[in-house]
């Protein structure tokens, strides 16, 4: 065969066609609607940056950072966290990875008929702590009620807007062959602590969420001056997805090391249980950069300094690949693509 | 990780591939068929094919439980769940297996059908047991290993009086599928697809035990060396096959004697040969019509029997008429051959069935060893 084919993808059946659950997935059918449907209509040059959150000018001089996130996350409570918090610091999150001091947020709850109050005063109290220890206050929101059965107990929207620093240029596209990967701490926790939860799974395991708020470990690698280039948080869809956009944009490929990727015990039994991949479970608390490598060791200390990055690991390089392919040396010496996520591997994660 | 680390240790990984490059005879090439999905799929996960001499092959094979499952039956899954009114549970990649008219389980969910995923036949039942007023189905597929499940699934639905619960039942055979490859002519007669042994199943194994494979190994001249689905399990495999191969002896070697016996679990095949009788023939995707080669439920049971309790009829549905899956699935083709592979047949949008499950040998090579392609 001549060569690899490019990436092609069938076009949405926009007439015909019907939402389904791989659409929030993370993976490339979310990435495919996303690109066909709203990057279509909305399109303009802030929303083609194609990262987590929008960089924008200031009238008065200077940048923000602008993102949102909805939250459907099932089970409401679950080991290590709940909706409140994680809706805190999912936003906080997206809009930190651009380089920027998140400032405010902005909530809007959707609750269905019906949902005990005791229920939902515990989850404001867990997004008031958050907000508080984060040092970002929630202030402004929205509430709104559909009938029993139009909702599952509350979804919540969060918005976050923050400041970016002088100098501070962090986008998804400036990943350059030779740069290091360097990753802040263990794959999976978040989504196997949620799966463990589920009451379908029977299934129990001593796994806690990560969910976190990452500004301030960012903050700490921005201070050293490092040439970082790209900061995400490999949330829905994992790290393998993560990368796979960061290498799509960047037009770049990766090369990682499977035995450098750190992951806990307990999460690899319970995915190798439940026939998962770690590095396609959801994490809430981590985040992946991509740093020159003349900095990368100066970064990686400066992680593992800090609480949320103790066990930061450097787990690979980027390459040149006209084919944007994310390839890893596994622990048997071969060598494999690691691919978008395909279809849907956990619903409701988050 | 106990009991999986121990067999996916690099070190010990390199250590067989230079006993296999050592001992496979530089003026020969080796072909061999990995029957099952699971070794389908640790081969591309771990990457293994870097690992082997250029003159050892290997050929997937059709045991992805997903991937010959016809479209025909999922119609009637599908079917029953906007049709029928009929909440269908089953197992998570079956989800995805494109069906006529566009469709897949997972569309027909879109669509209002109430499909679930289980992890086990017992939630199936549980289901049922949850919602007395709706009729429960449960989609069973699968090879030897899921069969006593479904089975034991049955019981406990009987024993719990259920008259909501029921079974369409898909389970097909590992020896029935093996023959019919030994018996194409693209094995037998023109040998365009050279066949040197088989890596047998491990979890298919643990049920019917090892003694099913004397008779292709004696009958067809071809070595069998039952193998664990962990990756230096099919490195141990292939250097027992190509010791077997320089030898020119051809019987069943059990890799998996940690797990496999010769007469397998008596236990599990008593309680299948309880439930279920064979089908006088089943269509299976890419092999077509083969006799003898799934099990039904006996009448005995007919009212946990879908095929039965609803007014349902098979119709045989063509697969699309560029997917080569089924030439795939035989061994006769790999999956770059196919114009579609990679084209307008992804995993996002399954044309054919192994492009499906990660276990389909589309799927995995698109997934994990599409780079090759690239270099080559």
């Amino acid at each position: 065969m001549a060569g690899v084919r490019p990436d092609y993808v069938r076009p949405l059946d926009l007439k015909h066609g019907r939402v389904d659950m791989t659409h929030g997935s993370g993976g490339r059918a979310m990435a495919q609607l996303i690109e066909e449907l709203f990057a279509r209509h909305f399109d303009n040059e802030f929303l083609r940056q194609g990262n987590d959150g929008a960089t924008l000018p200031m009238p008065t001089g200077g940048r923000m950072v602008m993102s949102c996130d909805g939250h459907v996350v099932s089970p409401l409570f679950f080991a290590g966290g709940d909706i409140g918090c994680l809706c805190v610091h999912g936003t906080i999150n997206d809009v930190a990875v651009m380089g920027a001091k998140p400032l405010w947020l902005a909530a809007s709850f959707i609750m269905e008929e019906g949902f005990p109050l005791a229920d939902l005063a515990r989850i404001v109290e867990s997004m008031a702590r958050a907000a508080k220890e984060a040092g970002v206050p929630v202030v402004t929101g929205d509430t709104k009620v559909v009938e029993q059965g139009k909702a599952d107990g509350v979804f919540i929207t969060t918005t976050g807007v923050g400041v970016v620093p002088e100098g501070v240029t962090l986008s998804g596209d400036r990943a350059r062959p030779g740069d290091v990967i360097l990753l802040s701490g263990t794959l999976g926790d978040h989504g196997m602590a949620i799966m463990a939860q589920r009451e379908n799974l029977g299934f129990s395991a001593p796994i806690v969420s990560d969910t976190a708020a990452l500004h301030g470990l960012i903050a700490a690698m921005l201070e050293t001056g490092a040439d970082i280039r790209v900061l995400r948080d490999p949330t829905r869809g994992g790290l393998a997805t993560t990368l796979n956009e960061i290498a799509r944009q960047s037009r770049a490929g990766m090369m990682l090391e499977e035995e450098a990727i750190p992951v806990n015990p307990e999460v690899a039994a319970a995915c190798e249980f439940l026939g998962l991949d770690p590095l396609y479970v959801a994490n809430e608390g981590k985040l992946v950069a991509i740093v020159a490598e003349a900095d990368a060791e100066r970064v990686l200390a400066a992680m593992r300094a800090h609480p949320l990055g103790r066990k930061a690991a450097r787990i690979g390089a980027v390459t040149a690949d006209d084919h944007h392919f994310v390839q890893m040396t596994t622990g048997f010496g071969g060598r494999r693509i690691v691919d978008w996520l395909t279809g849907e591997q956990l619903p409701r994660i988050c | 990780m106990k009991y999986v680390d121990e067999f996916r240790d690099g070190k010990l990984a390199r250590g067989l591939a230079g006993a296999i490059a050592r001992e496979a005879d530089g003026a020969r090439r080796y072909s061999f068929m990995e029957f099952c999905g699971g070794h389908t799929h640790a081969i591309s996960r771990y990457g293994l094919i870097d690992l082997l001499p250029a003159n050892v092959r290997m050929v997937h094979g059709p045991g992805c439980p997903v991937c010959v499952l016809p479209i025909g039956r999922v119609d009637m899954a599908i079917e029953l769940a906007l049709e029928h009114g009929v909440t269908l549970c089953t197992y998570g990649d079956t989800l995805r297996v494109p069906a006529s008219k566009g469709l897949s389980l997972m569309k027909a969910k879109a669509r209002g059908g109430d499909i679930r995923m289980v992890y086990s036949s017992a939630d199936a039942v549980r289901i049922a047991q949850e919602n007395p007023d709706k009729p429960v189905v449960f989609l069973a597929i699968g090879f030897e290993t899921t069969t006593p499940p479904t089975a034991v699934a049955i019981k406990q639905a009987k024993a719990l009086g259920l008259k909501n619960f029921s079974v369409l039942c898909c389970h097909v055979l590992t020896p029935a599928a093996i023959s019919n490859i030994l018996e194409s002519p693209e094995v037998r007669q023109w040998g365009t697809v050279p066949l040197d042994g088989f890596i047998g199943p491990a979890h298919v194994s643990t049920v019917i035990g090892s003694r099913p494979y004397e008779f292709f190994a004696e009958e067809y001249r071809k070595p069998v060396v039952i193998a664990g689905f962990e990756p230096l399990d099919v490195m141990q495999a292939i250097l027992m096959l190509v010791r077997q191969v320089n030898a020119g002896t051809a019987y069943v070697e059990n890799e998996f004697s940690r797990a496999v016996s010769r007469d397998g679990n008596l236990k599990a095949q008593d309680l299948v040969a309880e439930l279920f009788e064979l089908r006088r023939e089943f269509e299976w995707r890419g092999l077509n019509v083969v006799p003898y080669s799934a099990l039904k439920i006996r009448k005995e049971y007919a009212e946990f029997d879908a095929e039965c309790r609803f007014p349902l009829a098979y119709r045989s549905v063509a697969d699309n008429k560029a997917c080569e899956c089924g030439a795939i699935l035989r061994g006769v083709k790999r999956p770059q051959d196919c114009t579609l592979f990679g084209t307008v047949c992804t995993p996002e949008n399954p044309i054919g069935s192994c492009m499906v499950s990660s276990e389909g040998a589309c799927a995995a090579h698109y997934t994990y060893g599409r780079f090759r392609d690239a270099a080559a």
